[in-house]
């Protein structure tokens, strides 16, 4: 007879590779985020349609669709051309979590720079500033904090979408899960566990997030 | 061979692609029968969540606050095992299809509690004024003042929501449900050609929120923004 404590140390090496997933796909998904949201804004033709183009093809497609594309076709696309796109699941999953988030926070990022009144981007002019320093010293000290409350949303997010990535073999808490579930046969009680660990997680990680808005907040008052 | 048809790899990817087409077409409407579906559960149960968020009694806001909570930070997926392998050792045993749409329903539901409360909460405080001045009664309030203009502000977002189900349903392949995805995939197992199907489901999921997000725009155009009477 097992009981259901046998079932936490797999469970938590599972949730191990769950937020290190989480971690590693939220700060890839940071940067693609303000390299599409500013892209998007950028006067720059071919930046502003490749970016537009990124965030419409990630946004308008399914995750799990992205996954699959990543882990099943890229590899035959690379034998095509005769290069080798094999992806370890790691990195395959990390590449598509980061990507999908990324486009959803580049929406934020322009929205966040678009939202800065007007009035800062005129006295950034008549100061003679250059576009890249008002860009980083005007736009995003103010627009950055906008974007916080929506980031926390995109990381929790985010960590629910790392289960997907069990279905290609990821050894992620979902894996194990199922894994456990064939061998034991004994759902309710894996699931319920599977459910509650998901569940902290997303509150430790919406703690954290807290934390950061509280520390970002500072700049937009922020005198240099 | 899948649904009776069969895959054509004997003359080359275009021919491929054509012969593959009507089976992932028919795996589109397995998809948007699933959206639908779950969509209507998500409405009904997010309703029900959202009366019981604001009810004046502690010990049922505050259980309804945190099972709202618990379905927001919890994954699909998990969600969806669950329902898929729990329901049945209680003697529910329900075909996949409709375990999907619960899930679906159930996930999105903690969603468009939200949009319920923010729509209604957005309905200026001077209207509920004005009809106690009228000395309108509180039931007569909620349905010919504040629900007409609170409708307006809640479709746009319930829209979204309604292109998000949409792009999970893919999860739903998990538990043998045979949409669009689940179709590519056992194409690409019996034919070793993940390519092709899979591009052509990214292709399809494209062309489908596109289309679903026109819709959504053109029926938040074509409210009038002051409000419609419920008749």
């Amino acid at each position: 007879m097992v009981s259901w404590t046998d079932y936490l140390v797999p469970l938590s090496q599972g949730a191990w590779v769950t937020v290190q997933l989480t971690f590693w796909s939220t700060i890839l998904g940071a940067i693609l985020s303000f390299a599409g949201g500013i892209g998007k804004l950028s006067p720059i033709r071919p930046v502003r349609w490749l970016s537009v183009t990124y965030v419409e093809v990630f946004r308008g497609t399914s995750l799990l669709v992205q996954l699959f594309w990543l882990y099943f076709a890229l590899p035959v696309a690379g034998d095509a051309i005769g290069v080798n796109l094999r992806l370890p699941p790691v990195t395959a999953g990390v590449l598509a979590l980061s990507l999908n988030i990324g486009a959803y926070g580049a929406e934020v990022v322009r929205g966040a720079i678009q939202s800065v009144s007007k009035a800062q981007y005129e006295a950034a002019k008549a100061m003679n500033f250059t576009p890249r320093q008002t860009l980083w010293r005007v736009a995003l000290p103010q627009a950055i904090p906008e974007m916080m409350p929506s980031f926390s949303n995109l990381a929790v997010q985010n960590l629910k979408d790392t289960a997907l990535a069990s279905l290609i073999s990821l050894g992620d808490l979902a894996f194990k899960a199922e894994q456990l579930r064939n061998y034991y046969q004994d759902s309710t009680t894996v699931y319920t566990i599977v459910l509650f660990m998901y569940f902290g997680m997303a509150l430790v990680l919406s703690v954290l997030m807290r934390l950061l808005e509280r520390n970002v907040g500072r700049w937009r008052g922020a005198r240099r | 061979m899948l649904f009776g048809l069969h895959w054509d790899t004997a003359h080359g990817d275009l021919a491929f692609a054509a012969s593959i087409l009507p089976m992932l077409l028919i795996g589109m409407w397995v998809t948007i029968e699933a959206s639908i579906l779950g969509f209507f559960v998500a409405l009904i149960i997010g309703l029900i969540l959202s009366v019981l968020k604001a009810a004046p009694s502690r010990l049922i806001r505050w259980p309804a606050l945190a099972v709202a909570e618990f379905i927001r930070d919890t994954p699909l997926l998990v969600q969806l095992f669950f329902l898929y392998y729990v329901l049945p050792d209680y003697g529910i045993v329900l075909p996949a299809f409709l375990t999907g749409a619960l899930a679906l329903g159930i996930q999105y539901s903690a969603y468009t509690a939200e949009v319920y409360r923010a729509g209604l909460e957005a309905v200026p405080h001077g209207q509920h004024e004005a009809a106690r001045a009228l000395d309108l009664p509180a039931r007569r309030t909620f349905t010919h003042v504040v629900l007409p203009q609170a409708v307006p502000r809640v479709v746009p977002a319930m829209g979204n929501y309604l292109v998000s189900i949409m792009k999970d349903v893919p999860v739903l392949s998990v538990v043998t449900v045979l949409e669009m995805l689940n179709v590519a995939k056992i194409i690409g197992d019996q034919t070793f050609n993940y390519m092709i199907p899979l591009t052509m489901v990214g292709g399809l999921y494209m062309i489908l929120t596109i289309f679903a997000s026109a819709l959504v725009r053109f029926a938040d155009r074509k409210l009038p923004k002051r409000g419609i009477a419920l008749r």
